[in-house]
């Protein structure tokens, strides 16, 4: 029996096969969905912040690009994923409201550029993504062969 | 005094709370002018709630709702948030224009100015109440409106508070009208110099 297991904001999660992983309404926040092409074993991480430094309050490092992806890499690993077997896709990081007051704000944008460079360092290929817009979306990623399956309102579901 | 997050957050709490109390005083009489009509709020339930749970607040991260967004700028410098779900959003809608719109259409752009207005009402409202409190002085800008799944529209303000912690502040403000019960959540977002600032004011700090 396939099981779909939930990942909250700002939270992660590891399962095998033939389990999916899935996270609700990802607005500005970027789903990073990692998968070992030879186990079968996936990984998704719901990040909401680019960087821990300069963050007083970090004590949840799945809140943070920078903290967050080298976590889910070990905890697949700890599975018996290998980083050489693995590839990402990412959903996400969208522009919720049209907030011109500071960069800051812009904090989707910011997220993807993060999580991109941080699976750039840990040498992890990106396959596909989903990123930026204006709207919501919900993901689910599948074990079986890392489809990411995208849901939004009013735009469709796609998969990538 | 060197208080602990937690701490600090408790005592903010109270402070807000009160700030919850008189801004929807002074919403009630705004709303009510507006419509003509008598209209009556509860005092709100000002809850700390953990960034994973943000999303349940209206019934799950998928569900459709409408959020209104304002700028503060001024002595404190921040957002103010309001979000409602889509039979509260058109329920005040009916309420403003005085049409029995049932069920989920597209809203008319009469209807997002409509909701708008409400907004600025709102954060007009309590913006009055925080300047009487602290003294500081205030402008709100012109409000944006988005409707999207919860957890979109609430990762906005989940990702302000996020800076600061790993909880939320959230306002819960309910309108009432005859019969009719609007729910809308209010969240007070201010940037981390504005909330030291704030605290400091508000003699939390």
């Amino acid at each position: 029996m396939m099981e779909i297991i939930k990942v909250g904001m700002a939270d992660l999660n590891v399962t095998g096969y033939p389990n999916a992983l899935t996270t609700l309404g990802l607005g500005s926040c970027v789903g990073v969905c990692i998968y070992d092409t030879k186990t079968k074993i996936i990984g998704m991480i719901h990040i909401m912040l680019p960087y821990s430094w300069g963050v007083k309050n970090n004590t949840n490092p799945a809140k943070f690009a920078d903290t967050g992806i080298p976590l889910l890499i070990e905890k697949m690993e700890e599975l018996g994923a290998a980083k050489k077997n693995m590839l990402a896709k990412l959903a996400g990081g969208a522009q919720m409201f049209e907030v011109t007051r500071s960069e800051f704000m812009n904090i989707g944008k910011r997220n993807v550029e993060a999580a991109k460079k941080v699976l750039q360092e840990q040498n992890i290929p990106i396959v596909a993504e989903d990123t930026g817009g204006n709207y919501g979306r919900t993901i689910i990623f599948y074990s079986e062969d890392g489809r990411l399956e995208i849901k939004t309102i009013g735009k469709g579901t796609k998969t990538i | 005094m060197n208080l602990s997050n937690n701490e600090m957050n408790e005592m903010y709490l109270d402070v807000l709370k009160e700030l919850g109390n008189i801004g929807t005083g002074n919403a009630v009489s705004a709303l009510a002018m507006m419509i003509g009509r008598k209209i009556n709020m509860k005092v709100p339930v000002v809850k700390m709630v953990k960034l994973q749970e943000v999303p349940e607040i209206l019934g799950g991260a998928e569900i459709p709702v409408v959020g209104i967004l304002l700028n503060v700028e001024g002595d404190i410098e921040g957002f103010i948030m309001f979000v409602m779900s889509q039979s509260s959003a058109h329920l005040l809608v009916n309420m403003l224009l005085g049409t029995t719109l049932n069920g989920y259409s597209e809203f008319t752009d009469i209807e997002k100015s409509a909701l708008m207005e409400i907004g600025n009402i709102l954060a007009g409202a309590y913006l009055t109440a925080l300047s009487t409190l602290t003294g500081f002085k205030m402008i709100q800008s012109v409000p944006q409106l988005a409707e999207d799944m919860a957890g979109a529209i609430l990762s906005f303000p989940a990702i302000q508070f996020g800076e600061t912690g790993d909880t939320a502040l959230y306002i819960e403000t309910e309108i009432f009208e005859e019969s009719n019960r609007i729910v809308a959540d209010f969240f007070l977002i201010p940037t981390i110099e504005s909330y030291q600032k704030m605290l400091k004011a508000l003699g939390v700090a």
